[in-house]
């Protein structure tokens, strides 16, 4: 379709040239919820600054809720695009690995002791304990799928099953609780600043990525081994060791986003914490334009996606849709969103809309 | 890749021919023996309640639902898709049912249809998505079941036990085994049993085994799975076959989603969770290929009773704790995978190398 487009050569103005564009999807999803909520209820759209119970400047209101609940989606959203580029699947254990490292993290911290008075070790010393173990996990999934070829949807559904058991297991099935202020700091607020802390990891996780992937070949050597595996090869390339690498970076991202999931309780819910967290990663790889078989990808498309997907989720929050109920109408969110980029939906759309066009000329003729 | 793989899919079934052992059968004869070595264990180590034959039944009677989604999904394993929506499925059919016959006083026969009819509604809409619209099969059925189990707390938020008549005397239905019955601890003489589901569990067994074996669309699912473009070329009708593939497999997920509801009688949003998981794995465990064209009905049964044998064992050997079972799972589905692995390894090795080996056997073979 695109071979078609280009050849067409017709002067581009700015509207076209930004629906052509990746990015273009996401940010039509995201006018469309915000017109949406507009009209429905414009005090969506307030933000106030309020006090905590800690007495610091807090700022609250939905779009801050937003900003704050979709940093860790952003932030696994990061991951799952290299993943999905590289391997052509998705991993759907991030759930499970989220609550894996957030056990973890409570486990160095804890110790034996669920309610302890002291920390038993530097929080540093957890999240970094918690990134080792996360990646080992993610390095056993990129081992299933780049060394014994197996799709990764499948070999990370071993992961998916047991991964709520292993973490319970971690901790002994007791539910650690902390109290110390400073570890909430992390999913909370620092005292004096009135954003919240995610939104800040969130940016510093996007800055890092844009880096790597500015200085460095990671993302031309993953779309190249998902574009053509075969090809890749023939050029030098390592496909095995490259897909590897973007299931054990996936690890670190699930590292980062089940510190903060941890910290926002200070403590843990086995068989809650993270749910359904796989379908809104995947989601918002979709949303951000990227195909879900590989190839090449846009990073800031699927961020902005992590972030309109939570911005779905809160609409409908904010409609009393229960909490259960809210995985059907994201369901059929997907499913639109999938049909609509079906290359078959895709060539039948554009051989519909050429159609038009041509009918158009011919009637201002008459 | 495909196109090896099927040049080396014929000169195995041909080369095979002479060593007597295919792909499906390997993998089948390593299922039934890991099932029949665990039960076996069982009973001389642990004894006890390994050496009744009301235990066997009972893993049956448990497992019955999980017996007809496995060989739904084992269906479409060997078409070369996925289906992960089938405990999503079973959930909203029971739950469905559930409302149906309590808060609307229906009767059973109705309720069967309409758990019938949902598991259509599922496989048509998905068989259509997947096969017609080319869209990845494992997304389309992860939307289904996220959007199954969200329809399931719609219906009904609060789990409950059914009271409707009709519908607990058929629950209460007990099929007695002549002649295997035991002494229980009173010492009174029980009869072995099993439930009405067992029945209907193995009659979709011996249908889909059939199916497979002796029909014009079993056999067009196995060159589906096996190579796309030459079943294409061999006339069959690839997408149409897809599609019934799925539609078989939500008509399964809703019959399952019955038999489901009969062994446990309530309706509840948490009922099946992981269902798929363990569908797919006993598929796996059965022998069934993720890369298609490769599986066996009657492995996809020993592949649901060892899985839960290991279950038990792990439960009686004192392993009680509920994580165990996630993990036991997952370790076992993990080692098919790898020798799954190996096997398909093995195969494309063999593809390769003796190339003009089985040339010169493959026509010697035509010849005769």
């Amino acid at each position: 379709m695109k071979s078609q487009s280009s050849t067409l050569k017709k002067p581009t103005s700015f509207f076209t040239w930004l629906i052509r564009r990746q990015i273009f999807i996401p940010i039509a999803a995201l006018l469309l919820l915000a017109l949406f909520n507009l009209i429905a209820d414009p005090s969506f759209f307030k933000i106030t600054l309020g006090y905590n119970s800690a007495g610091n400047p807090v700022l609250s209101g939905y779009l801050i809720t937003i900003l704050d609940y979709g940093s860790e989606l952003a932030i696994l959203a990061i991951g799952m695009t290299l993943v999905t580029a590289a391997s052509g699947g998705q991993d759907i254990s991030v759930g499970a690995a989220i609550a894996i490292s957030g056990s973890v993290v409570l486990r160095v911290l804890c110790g034996t002791d669920s309610r302890p008075e002291t920390l038993h070790a530097p929080i540093i010393v957890a999240f970094l304990i918690s990134c080792v173990v996360a990646m080992l996990f993610g390095a056993f999934n990129g081992a299933l799928v780049a060394f014994f070829k197996i799709q990764p949807m499948v070999a990370t559904l071993i992961l998916f099953t047991a991964g709520r058991s292993i973490a319970a297991w971690i901790n002994n099935n007791e539910l650690p609780i902390i109290n110390e202020p400073s570890f909430g700091y992390f999913g909370g607020f620092i005292p004096g600043i009135p954003i919240p802390t995610p939104f800040f990891i969130a940016v510093a996780c996007m800055i890092i990525v844009a880096l790597a992937l500015r200085f460095t070949n990671l993302g031309l050597y993953s779309q190249a081994v998902g574009v053509n595996n075969k090809s890749s090869r023939l050029n030098g390339l390592d496909p095995e060791w490259i897909k590897f690498l973007t299931f054990v970076i996936l690890g670190l991202c699930v590292a980062v986003a089940g510190f903060i999931k941890v910290s926002r309780l200070s403590s843990i819910n086995y068989s809650v914490i993270a749910k359904d967290i796989e379908m809104d990663a995947i989601l918002a790889v979709a949303l951000g334009g990227n195909a879900l078989s590989g190839g090449k990808f846009s990073m800031s498309a699927s961020i902005l996606g992590a972030y309109v997907i939570q911005f779905l989720t809160t609409t409908l929050y904010k409609f009393d849709v229960q909490s259960d109920a809210l995985s059907a109408y994201k369901a059929v969110v997907v499913i639109i969103l999938v049909v609509l980029s079906a290359p078959i939906v895709r060539e039948k759309l554009s051989a519909l809309f050429k159609r038009l066009k041509l009918r158009q000329p011919s009637k201002e003729g008459c | 890749m495909s196109l090896f793989g099927k040049s080396s899919a014929i000169g195995n079934r041909l080369r095979d021919k002479s060593q007597n052992i295919t792909d499906t059968n390997l993998l089948l004869i390593i299922t039934i023996v890991v099932f029949f070595i665990m039960y076996i264990g069982a009973m001389l180590f642990l004894g006890k309640g390994f050496l009744k034959p009301q235990t066997l039944f009972n893993i049956l009677n448990a497992n019955a639902a999980l017996i007809i989604l496995s060989c739904g999904m084992s269906l479409v394993m060997i078409t070369g898709g996925i289906d992960i929506s089938v405990g999503g499925v079973t959930a909203l059919v029971s739950m469905s049912c559930a409302v149906y016959l309590d808060y609307h006083n229906g009767n059973v026969f109705t309720a069967i249809l309409l758990s019938i009819g949902i598991g259509l509604a599922f496989g048509l809409i998905q068989g259509f998505l997947i096969a017609y619209l080319d869209i990845q099969p494992f997304i389309v059925t992860l939307a289904g079941m996220f959007f199954a189990r969200g329809m399931t707390t719609i219906v009904n938020t609060n789990p409950f036990n059914v009271q409707n008549k009709e519908f607990v005397a058929l629950k209460e239905t007990r099929i007695i085994v002549p002649g295997l019955g035991s002494t229980n601890k009173a010492g009174n003489y029980v009869d072995a049993y099993v439930e009405i589901g067992v029945i209907v569990a193995l009659i979709v067994v011996a249908v889909l085994f059939c199916l497979l074996k002796w029909t014009k669309l079993g056999r067009g699912f196995y060159a589906v799975g096996g190579n796309n473009q030459s079943a294409l070329m061999l006339g069959v009708n690839v997408k149409r076959t897809k599609f019934y593939s799925y539609v078989i497999c939500g008509l399964l997920a809703g019959i399952g989603g019955f038999v489901y509801f009969m062994h446990v009688g309530s309706g509840s949003a948490s009922h099946a969770s992981g269902a798929e998981m363990n569908a797919i794995a006993s598929s796996i465990i059965g022998g069934t290929m993720l890369t298609g064209g490769v599986g066996n009905i009657i492995g996809t049964l020993f592949g649901v009773l060892s899985l839960s044998i290991i279950q038990n064992i792990v439960a009686s050997v004192g392993l009680d704790q509920a994580w165990w079972t996630g993990i036991t799972i997952a370790a076992m589905l993990c080692l098919f995978l790898v020798i799954q692995s190996v096997v398909m390894s093995r195969k494309n090795i063999a593809a390769f190398k003796p190339t003009a080996k089985k040339a010169a056997l493959s026509k010697e073979q035509r010849e005769k």
